[in-house]
């Protein structure tokens, strides 16, 4: 692929043609804040974040869209961009709960960054937040939390990448814009199979692993990368450890042939987890508890290995 | 197969049964003595212009005059002011606000005795004793009627009227003498320019699409008209639809594409019939569908209807909504002549750009640019509305001036009330105020003047319009219908319209003012689709235009104009007689005072309902 070069804040650059802008800066160090935009999901330019400022262009542009071209000349942090940032921002933080103190999210949250970066705050004032029902704690594997999402539909999009999943969606318009679980059902009623791919992909706490919710704030403990060896997708998981003591697995990011699945997490929460949680199935719109055996797929399976080796151990004997 | 031969036979068959209504093609013997036209667009419809269409033809069929007497059913005749309306032809006498019991006054005397029935004549149509016909009439004298040429002169349901006024001329001429190169060049050189709202040159849009490399393309109508107000769309459909399909036919055959979608709002039943029965009436005439004027040209149209969302408006958002997605923008580029409707090259105009686009081809690039002015040839629509005597849709060249709007077209302003600003472009638009009532009006000009052209709605306003309130009301419509998508537009529309609402209470500060502002400029600049980007327009235009407005709600707790509720005080003066029917009529009995002695209100109880200034019958009672 042919090469193009581009000045970014004054920086040359120089990278293959398909390159977005904010793919191009990130090659020399400058992050430009986005929060809808995911490598492997279909860019919408929702968020409004990553707003640059292009030479030559009378409208700012969105970076995660506009590709690059020979000679474009691109400032990301201009005054004018500096100020939209940060109305952008403190519109989000004005429809958003002032609990980072208690988030498990705090410490890998995009809004947080982006606000540390830009020094906006939480303020107090009496206008609109999201109403109805925005608290969905019916799922035993993710919570829920619709007052802390931001809509930057990650979630939908990446939901939507499994055909057979499909579940989230956006619901409402406008203000009232939401994201729902097939015709508005809670997690539990939904055809939602916890793959948590959507957990993966929030990039604040509007979606979070319930499991690994309250083990550890982010920074804490050690985190080593395992592959699932339930199927040859062989999708990668986290494994947190706290105190010496593994406690908990999560998801990461999927990406094109690794999938996620509940399965796979929770063999994975089984082999490695020192203790681990209770495991639910969804069973007519409903979870109720399920043992290791049925949640990992082993029914019949483990009762006919124990034969087996029960019978060599006669067949053994008997020789 | 169709020929030109069978347009030119029936143009000739057609000829006299609309002689009677115009005034060059009268040497054609008329088989009809007279012809009642009637108004059945929607709103003459919905004050029962269909059930007075229904009277005429049982009373003239009772009577035995149908041979002689012709009624038709035309689309908007524009002056909506005067619906129902029915205009008797071959006098074009011009009659207004019709009921259901003047109809036999009509037969019998104006239908059976030729005698003009005054009383029922528009006001306008009559001067000094002198009837004016309608054409005469100071609404219609000063308008240049190219896109609504045919409403309220053909029956929008009959194919035969539109044949019979050169209807697909233009595509025969098209497919049989131009290439497809030539038809696009024809459109660029008419300097034709999107009647939606941008602006954008229509020749360059099909030019790009025509470039654009894909096997299969397709010919989009934007029929989703939304602006509060505007209805030149949906006339035009009800009026004259073979316009439209004939100049999608032309696009069609411009940038190579065989399938068209009109996506229409189903609000719109009588548009949507109506277009059906021109697609049907297009197709069993051999004039859509293949092998057209057997010149191997194909070209098939659907009608899509929408649910009325006003962002479906916006062309990307369109294209989700026809592809069964939900109705939100896309991120532009790529634009829709590269990847429009499932990822195809797809041409998109709406319905008034199309309306042109016939007339352009068959009498050429040049004629339409002796209209308008060189930057914006040609006419525009207008949905003239508000504080106007003559409200209703008035088509006039580029480069007329407000002032020949509001007051020459539009009847000035009633109860002799002072002109103060007319809104254009509706959500999207702002205010010209007395000031700028001299500027002609085209796209350049009202871009400057902090506006835009819009789709064409033109509200015009007087003194006791407050404009905070205008500025809340835009901004209330426009999170209602943003979509959620972007950031700025969902949660920062939402934000002005809570410090509108404050400031409009009384309760807004200077900073408040100060955050509008930002806010307004913010969602402006960084608003993903056109609806967010345009949305603080009538914000930033009242706030430049009427800031001293702003600041009295702010500072004084005062509404100038003696709008917002919150703001004003009912009072009674010295005029009052003591009458005592305010008191008896107030619900909260919040007045006090003995007969015949000057009354008072206890302001502080006060539900300021008006209903004491609705009863006092000196008018003593006064908001301040």
């Amino acid at each position: 692929m042919r090469n193009v070069n581009l000045t970014i804040d004054g920086i040359n650059v120089t990278v293959p043609e398909n390159y977005t802008i904010l793919q191009a800066a990130a090659t020399v160090g400058i992050n430009i804040p986005a929060l809808c935009y995911e490598p492997g999901l279909e860019i919408v330019s929702a968020c409004r974040l990553c707003i640059v400022e292009v030479e030559g262009v009378n409208k700012l542009q969105t970076s995660c869209s506009i590709v690059v071209q020979d000679g474009m000349v691109v400032n990301t942090e201009t005054e004018k961009i500096k100020n939209a940032r940060k109305d952008i921002l403190q519109l989000l933080l004005d429809n958003h709960p002032n609990d980072c103190l208690t988030c498990q999210k705090a410490g890998e949250c995009l809004l947080q960054d982006a606000a540390y970066k830009y020094g906006v705050v939480f303020r107090e004032h009496d206008g609109a937040r999201k109403a109805g029902k925005v608290f969905d704690n019916s799922s035993p594997y993710i919570i829920k939390n619709d007052t802390k999402c931001i809509l930057c539909g990650k979630c939908v999009r990446t939901c939507a990448e499994v055909s057979d999943r499909q579940v989230l969606t956006f619901a409402n318009r406008g203000f009232d814009t939401k994201i729902a679980a097939d015709a508005n059902m809670s997690l539990e009623e939904s055809t939602c199979v916890s793959c948590n791919r959507c957990v993966a992909v929030c990039p604040v706490g509007a979606l979070l692993d319930r499991r690994f919710s309250g083990k550890a704030r982010t920074w804490e403990g050690q985190v080593e990368e395992v592959q699932c060896k339930v199927c040859e997708y062989g999708c990668m998981f986290e494994v947190l450890s706290k105190n010496g003591k593994r406690v908990a697995v999560r998801a990461k990011k999927p990406i094109v042939g690794r999938p996620l699945c509940l399965k796979g997490r929770m063999t994975t929460e089984f082999l490695y987890l020192d203790n681990p949680d209770t495991t639910y199935k969804k069973v007519d719109g409903k979870f109720v508890e399920a043992s290791w055996e049925e949640t990992m797929g082993l029914e019949g399976i483990l009762e006919k290995l124990l034969k087996q080796n029960e019978n060599e151990k006669i067949e053994s004997e008997e020789k | 197969m169709i020929t030109m031969k069978d347009l030119e036979i029936i143009k000739k068959n057609t000829l006299p049964k609309i002689a009677l209504r115009h005034n060059d093609t009268k040497e054609d013997e008329s088989v009809f003595k007279k012809q009642v036209l009637i108004c059945r667009g929607t709103g003459c419809t919905s004050s029962k212009s269909d059930k007075i269409e229904k009277k005429f033809r049982n009373i003239l069929d009772e009577k035995g005059m149908t041979e002689d007497v012709d009624v038709v059913r035309t689309g908007c005749f524009g002056l909506c002011e005067a619906g129902p309306v029915v205009v008797v032809y071959p006098e074009g006498t011009f009659y207004s606000h019709i009921d259901l019991e003047d109809v036999e006054t009509i037969v019998d005397s104006d239908l059976t005795n030729n005698e003009v029935v005054k009383d029922l004549l528009y006001k306008g149509a009559i001067e000094d004793d002198v009837i004016k016909a309608i054409d005469e009439v100071q609404f219609y004298a000063k308008q240049e009627r190219i896109a609504l040429k045919n409403c309220g002169m053909i029956d929008p349901e009959c194919i035969e009227e539109y044949i019979a006024y050169d209807g697909y001329v233009a595509l025969y001429k098209a497919l049989t003498e131009m290439t497809p190169d030539e038809v696009t060049a024809e459109m660029k050189e008419s300097g034709l320019r999107g009647r939606g709202g941008g602006g954008f040159p229509a020749g360059l849009k099909w030019e790009f699409t025509a470039n654009a490399t894909g096997d299969i393309k397709y010919v989009l109508c934007n029929a989703d008209e939304g602006d509060p107000g505007a209805f030149m769309d949906r006339s035009i459909l009800e009026g004259d639809p073979h316009s439209v399909i004939e100049a999608m036919e032309l696009a069609g055959y411009a940038i190579g594409s065989e399938q068209g979608y009109v996506y229409i709002r189903a609000e719109y039943p009588i548009a949507v019939q109506r277009l059906q029965i021109a697609i049907d009436q297009a197709k069993e005439r051999g004039l859509l569908g293949k092998n057209i004027f057997g010149t191997g040209f194909n070209f098939d149209l659907e009608i899509r209807l929408g649910a009325g969302a006003f962002v479906c408006g916006e062309e990307t958002a369109l294209i989700a909504s026809i592809e069964g997605e939900r109705g939100m923008p896309r991120n532009k580029p790529p634009f829709p002549a590269n990847k429009g409707l499932w990822q195809k090259p797809t041409l998109i105009n709406n319905v008034e750009t199309y309306a042109n686009v016939p007339q352009i081809i068959r009498k050429g690039a040049k004629w339409f640019k002796t209209y308008g002015t060189e930057g914006s040839p040609g006419t525009k629509v207008f949905a003239l509305g508000g504080k106007v005597n003559n409200t209703g849709l008035v088509e006039i060249p580029m480069g007329t001036t407000l002032r020949e709007v509001v007051y020459d077209i539009g009847g000035g302003i009633p109860g002799g009330k002072k002109f103060k600003a007319v809104q254009t472009g509706g959500p999207s638009g702002g205010c010209i105020t007395a000031d700028d009532i001299d500027t002609p009006i085209d796209f350049e000009n009202l871009s400057a003047m902090g506006s835009m052209m819009g789709s064409g709605g033109m509200i015009v306003m007087d003194e006791e319009t407050c404009m905070v309130d205008i500025a809340r009301f835009y901004l209330d419509f426009t999170v209602e219908e943003s979509c959620g998508k972007c950031t700025p537009c969902r949660e920062g529309t939402k934000r002005m319209l809570e410090l509108l609402e404050k400031i409009s209470e009384g309760k807004g500060t200077m900073a408040d003012l100060k955050r509008l502002e930002s806010l307004a400029e913010t969602i402006k600049i960084s608003s993903l689709c056109g609806l967010g980007q345009t949305a603080p327009n009538p914000v930033l235009s009242t706030m430049k235009y009427f800031r001293e407005e702003y600041e009295a709600h702010v500072k004084d707790k005062k509404c100038p104009a003696g709008v917002c509720q919150e703001l004003l005080e009912f009072h009674i003066t010295d005029n009052c007689i003591g009458c005592t029917k305010c008191a008896r009529n107030c619900p909260v009995n919040c007045i006090d005072g003995k007969v015949k002695e000057k009354h008072i209100i206890n302001t502080e109880a006060c539900i300021k309902c008006g209903n004491c200034q609705t009863v006092c019958p000196v008018g003593a009672v006064i908001k301040r």
